[in-house]
């Protein structure tokens, strides 16, 4: 209930009316569960600009995954990462090494819940794009059957960058790419992702001159 | 509400303007009926887009002085935005922008008071001279002259030019007796969107020779003659049922709406033709962003309000 109501009056309005969210093919994106969402991550915003993407009906089913040190340090943010994002919490330095560690991962997909991960890590420089880490490609291993979807943003590490408290409103853009499944070998799959999003990267960058200094 | 006192000239300006509306959905309709080999989807996108216009600014303008003066700060607002998404911005002038957000409620406010000094300086000097002390304090010199001069033209078109018609809604009802509250704006933009309808007719219908090929291929002498013509036209027969203008100062306003509307328009689509963008956005389908739009308001609302400012008020 808390989650769909900070879902209607705070993501909504927040990234339709301050920000303003421009999509491409966005009828790529999925219509139910389970699903995987990949996006490069370059303010805090991202994971709201990617929540109001999707319609009510399955803000409940949204599952931004998140690093456990950092959501978790205190109980306030712990509540608001929890109970208002729902995020799943985990462990970032260990991730991928330890299957057990995508447990709660696989175990949300299993109840088709749409999963959203940064596999760049941390929010990196705004608009580019960091090494991707392999966590994906184990959880994709272990879900075959699962559409991971990439999506490519380019404004929102303006609107609020890393290290800075004021946002300031900018029209943002999404690039949604092809769903793409698990190729056998990790590496395959790494590359066919790391592609797909540097292609998406392509056409930000067409679309918008890049910015002078 | 002002409802009771709404003057009948307004009520019948926006009875016609619903029946034009009414008939251009007709027609949209009956093309894509007649004529299924042609795709007439964007005309279609367009006049839905026309009737979503004329509701919000039927609201804007109908309601009360609050209610208008919240959402032409919120038209200023989007078309800023747009504006500033557009627009190469320093990555250090993050908090520069900011302030000059911060401008927009802050004009409103004047407006809304009704205080015409300070809503006729504050964004020429005050901004003006605030802007760069802001970023001065930021530091960063390289790229400073672009970075203010790109962010105060900006706050000009899309704030202070734009903000005029909200100011018209302030001005003193019983200098306009025909017109009430709402006359004179109804007049401004009814004019302003005319007069492009009109020399796209023209141009398409007549056009031969371009006027500035480099920057609007699409604007010829043939569509800005016609479209002067029957915006004069219109502005001499309008003038005594929405406005204090007698028929030669309506004639003088009809030609300053018809021109400067022209340089408005092709003033944004320099602008876009400098970015390399098509379209300023996508807020509205059909037309393309809110700045495609406002573009000749940007050029005819400052005008015109002054025009009849000085002559009336």
């Amino acid at each position: 209930m808390l989650r769909i109501l900070f879902y209607l009056f705070i993501v909504k309005p927040l990234v339709l009316i301050v920000l303003g969210i421009n999509a491409r093919n966005r009828h790529l994106l999925p219509v139910k569960g389970p699903a995987i969402i990949v996006a490069n991550h370059n303010s805090h915003l991202d994971t709201l600009a990617l929540m109001s993407l999707f319609p009510l009906s399955l803000a409940s089913k949204i599952r931004p995954v998140a690093a456990a040190d950092y959501f978790l340090r205190n109980r306030l943010l712990r509540w608001f990462a929890m109970d208002l994002i729902g995020i799943i919490p985990i462990e970032r330095h260990a991730a991928g090494k330890n299957s057990r560690l995508l447990t709660p991962l696989t175990e949300a997909l299993q109840n088709g819940e749409i999963l959203i991960l940064f596999p760049e890590g941390s929010r990196g420089e705004p608009e580019t794009l960091g090494k991707l880490k392999n966590g994906i490609a184990h959880l994709a291993s272990e879900c075959p059957e699962t559409p991971v979807i990439p999506v490519f943003f380019y404004g929102l590490g303006k609107s609020l960058p890393k290290g800075e408290i004021i946002l300031v409103p900018f029209i943002v853009d999404a690039f949604i790419g092809e769903a793409l499944y698990w190729r056998g070998s990790r590496q395959a799959f790494m590359e066919a992702l790391t592609e797909s999003m540097a292609s998406l990267q392509k056409l930000a960058r067409q679309n918008q001159r890049e910015s002078a200094g | 509400m002002n409802w009771p006192i709404l003057p009948l000239s307004i009520q019948i300006a926006f009875l016609s303007v619903g029946i034009l509306l009414a008939l251009s959905s007709l027609i949209s309709i009956a093309l894509v009926k007649t004529r299924p080999e042609r795709n007439y989807r964007e005309l279609r996108q367009r006049v839905r887009t026309w009737w979503f216009i004329v509701g919000i600014f039927a609201l804007a303008v109908l309601v009360n002085r609050t209610v208008s003066v919240v959402l032409f700060g919120f038209i200023s607002f989007l078309a800023f935005k747009e504006y500033l998404s557009l627009i190469p911005t320093r990555r250090a002038d993050h908090r520069v922008l900011f302030w000059a957000y911060l401008a927009i409620p802050i004009q409103f406010y004047w407006v809304w008071h009704g205080w015409y000094g300070m809503f006729i300086i504050f964004i020429p000097v005050y901004m003006f001279l605030l802007l760069p002390m802001r970023m001065i304090l930021v530091g960063e010199t390289q790229g400073f002259l672009k970075a203010i001069g790109t962010l105060h033209w900006g706050l000009m078109i899309t704030v202070f030019n734009l903000s005029h018609m909200a100011f018209m809604l302030v001005l003193p009802p019983e200098n306009n007796p025909a017109g009430g509250v709402a006359g004179l704006l109804l007049y401004l933009v009814f004019l302003t969107e005319i007069n492009d309808i009109a020399q796209y007719v023209w141009g398409k219908s007549f056009g031969r020779r371009k006027i500035s090929p480099k920057v609007s291929p699409n604007k010829t002498v043939a569509g800005f003659l016609g479209g002067l013509l029957t915006t004069t036209m219109l502005a001499i027969a309008l003038a005594p049922w929405l406005t204090p203008l007698t028929s030669g100062e309506g004639a003088a306003a009809g030609l300053l709406i018809g021109v400067a509307g022209f340089v408005g328009d092709v003033t944004i689509s320099a602008l876009k033709r400098d970015i390399g963008v098509k379209d300023s956005g996508s807020l509205l389908p059909g037309h393309g962003g809110i700045l495609d739009r406002l573009d000749s308001l940007t050029y005819t609302a400052p005008l015109f309000f002054h025009f009849a400012y000085y002559l009336h008020y």
